[in-house]
Parts: C-alpha cells; structure tokens; sequence
C-alpha cells in the first residue's frame, strides 16, 4: 500500500497547488512545526509565518505563508492561505521587500502582542532565508 | 418633416454611438471572461473555508461562550449594510437591482425601529444612495485604481467591518450584491454575515476533529478571516455580473441603434424621392403652362 496521500492549497485567487503524492507535510502549525503523514487523525489548526515543506515522489517544494489554516481530513490535507509564495520563485528583491515589509510592521508599537509576535515570527523567517 | 440635412445627421451620429456600444461590448465581453475566470477559481476557497467553520460551529461545546462574531452579541438593534456596487455606469440594471433590493431591506429595518447604518462600496452605489439615506451612510468606499477584484481590497473592508463590530457599532451585518448566474440573469443577493448563519446546512459529518491549539482559538482566529473572503466572493461575483450585465446592455444598446439608422436611413430616402418628385412636378408644370 502507498504511503501517500493529496494535498491542496488553495488562496482567494484560486487552487494554488494539487498534488496527490505527497509522502509527508510540514506545516508551521502556531503551536510549533507539525508533519503529516498519511492517516494522521483529522485535525484542524492554523498557521503562523513559516515554510511548508512538501516532500514527495517528484521532488521536494518549498513555500513560505504568512497565515493560514490547515485541515486534514481522509488523507486529505487542505491549506488555506491568503499569502504564499515558491521559494523556487523567490528571489533576492522579493525576498528584501517582504522582510521590509514584516519590520515596519513589527516597529510598529500600536499593535497587539499577537499582531506583534506574528510580525517578529516573520522577521525571523524571512531572515533565515538569506 | 426634418429636412434631408438633419436626417443625415442623425444617421450619422446614430452609427457612431453605435460604434462605441459596439465597441464596449467586445471589451465587456473581454473583461467577463476573465471576471467569471477569477469567480470560479476563488470558489474552492470560500467553500473549504465554510466547511471549516461549518466543522468548528458544530463541534464547539459550550454554545454561550461562543464567539461573539458566530452567535451575535445577543441583540438585533443596530444594522450595519454593506451594499456592493460597481464604479461604473452603462452596465444596465446591474447597480439598480441592487440598491433596490438593498433599499426594500431599508426599509424593512425601519419599519421595525432599529437602528440602521450603511457602508457602500463602488460610488454608483453611493451615488443611488446618498439622497434618501445620506444621514446613515458612515462610510464609503471605492477601489477605482484596483483592476480586478483582489483579496487585499477585501481584506480592507473586513477589517473594518470587525473594527466596528469588537467596538459595538452594530449587532448584525447583511452585505448586498450580484450574484453572477449566466450573461444574462445576474440575483441581487443579500448575505447576513455577522452572526454567521448556518441554519438550513446541516453537515452530516460526525468526524471528530483534533483541534490545535483549541477550538474556541481557531475559531475566534478564523472568523474575522471568513467575513474577509465572504466579502471576496461577493467582489468576485460583482465584478462578473458587472461586466456580464453591462455586455447585455451594450449588446441591447447595439441593436437599437441598427434599428434606428434603418429607420432613419428609410425616412431619409423617402424625404429625398419626395423633393425629387417635388422638383420634377414643379419643372413639368413649368413646361405645360408655356
């Protein structure tokens, strides 16, 4: 029996990604990295800023989100996001606006601790990158 | 009767008109496609993300607790309107079907004596609007530099939405728009989204889900987001129906004009066979009375 199972991910604009032989998940789930494997138990959580990580048959992929929720349910993982990105695609530029972008945010001092901490987590991430 | 000049005229500013709505057809046509494209891509999204919730609303335990933003604050006194119009005109009954479903639900709240408050997107809306319910309309805003409908314009709304919601400006939200169904037939739909209804969508589900971290923090983290792609579908849906209708209008507006240069162009003739006979009749009798 295969060891593998379908992921989507979808965003508002459209289905981003489908791929029926993915063998495991990493998402950055808010409470710490978590990896799905086939018939994990359903769950639902969401994300914070991080990488997913999908490794399959036909190669490893590697996305950067900024949120999202995750549900996995009958060996069938959906991510919903609003912003995700290829790190094949992203290059340096892209990479220097977005890490911008997340410090002015996170120097912003009217903001909540949760709005505060998802904007320090993008930082992090964003600077492990280079 | 007009005289062979003005006739020839209006032909000719009859045709050009013509062209024009001619013309605006085929980029209509053009922009729906796409439009009605980007509205089917975004579908699975929204409908993940009801499911989601559907799933969470139904495994909460403790009903009360609840968040606020799924079972409402426990009072219908203030309503808050979101109506959803185009920038544009010359698209047909597109904005009109809307305010006038928009305005017969008004008009229902006051009746009942509670309070009303109304945020118009696209300023045709506003347009309609302002003379009647000028005094409730708090905000009003437009996304003209924006091209196609995108998830941060709506993104903006939500927020605001909820920004006023978590600060008691009102107690149940309603957003009106179209619903794109073909060219032709476009539903003017009104959509309460706060509290988030889900009577009538039974899920037979019973799955149980693990939660991480627990539902009540999902929940309250996924909901804002949810009134932010409900308000995405409706742009999407919009922006279709806008471009759909206003291709059916054009296309009306299209034939109209044929008909009228063939209207105009048989009187014309006719008025120069007459000053021709005229002219004949005049010369003959001329030559008979020598």
């Amino acid at each position: 029996m295969s060891e593998e199972f379908k992921v989507e991910i979808v965003n508002p604009e459209k289905s981003f990604l489908v791929k029926d032989d993915v063998s495991e998940v990493v998402v950055p789930a808010f409470e710490g990295e978590m990896g799905i494997l086939k018939d994990h138990i359903s769950i639902i959580s969401f994300l914070k800023p991080g990488i997913i990580k999908i490794l399959s048959k036909s190669g490893d992929e590697n996305y950067y989100v900024e949120d999202g929720i995750v549900e996995f349910k009958n060996n069938n993982l959906s991510i919903l996001t609003s912003t995700i990105f290829n790190l094949a695609d992203m290059d340096k530029s892209k990479q220097q606006d977005l890490l911008k972008q997340a410090e002015e945010e996170a120097n912003k001092t009217d903001i909540n601790d949760q709005s505060k901490y998802l904007a320090d987590q993008k930082v992090e991430v964003l600077k492990t990158l280079n | 009767m007009a005289s062979l000049d003005d006739l020839k005229k209006r032909i000719a500013s009859v045709k050009s008109t013509q062209k024009i709505t001619k013309a605006m057809k085929m980029v209509a046509a053009a922009k729906l496609r796409r439009a009605q494209e980007s509205a089917e891509k975004g579908r699975p999204y929204s409908e993940k993300m009801n499911n989601i919730i559907l799933n969470l609303s139904n495994g909460i335990s403790d009903k009360e607790n609840a968040p606020k933003l799924l079972s409402g604050t426990g009072q219908e006194k203030t309503y808050l309107c979101v109506v959803m119009t185009s920038d544009r005109g010359l698209c047909g009954g597109f904005n009109s079907n809307i305010i006038k479903k928009a305005k017969s639900y008004f008009a229902k709240i006051l009746d009942e004596g509670k309070e009303l408050k109304i945020i118009t997107v696209g300023s045709k809306g506003n347009d309609q609007l302002k003379r009647v319910y000028g005094d409730k309309i708090i905000e009003n805003i437009s996304f003209k530099e924006s091209k196609n409908a995108n998830y941060f314009d709506a993104d903006k709304v939500g927020k605001m939405v909820i920004e006023k919601f978590e600060a008691g400006e009102f107690d149940v939200c309603t957003i009106f728009y179209n619903q794109f169904k073909n060219v032709i037939t476009q539903i003017p739909q009104a959509q309460q989204i706060i509290p988030l209804n889900n009577e009538g969508e039974e899920n037979s589900s019973e799955e149980s889900y693990e939660f991480e971290p627990d539902e009540d923090e999902i929940l309250s983290n996924l909901l804002p987001k949810n009134i932010s792609t409900q308000i995405f579908k409706a742009m999407l849906e919009n922006s279709a129906s806008e471009q759909g209708s206003r291709m059916s209008a054009m296309d009306n507006a299209t034939r109209n004009a044929g008909e009228m240069v063939d209207k105009l162009t048989i009187e014309y003739n006719r008025s120069r066979q007459a000053a021709i006979t005229k002219e004949l009749i005049e010369i003959i009798s001329g030559a008979e009375s020598l």
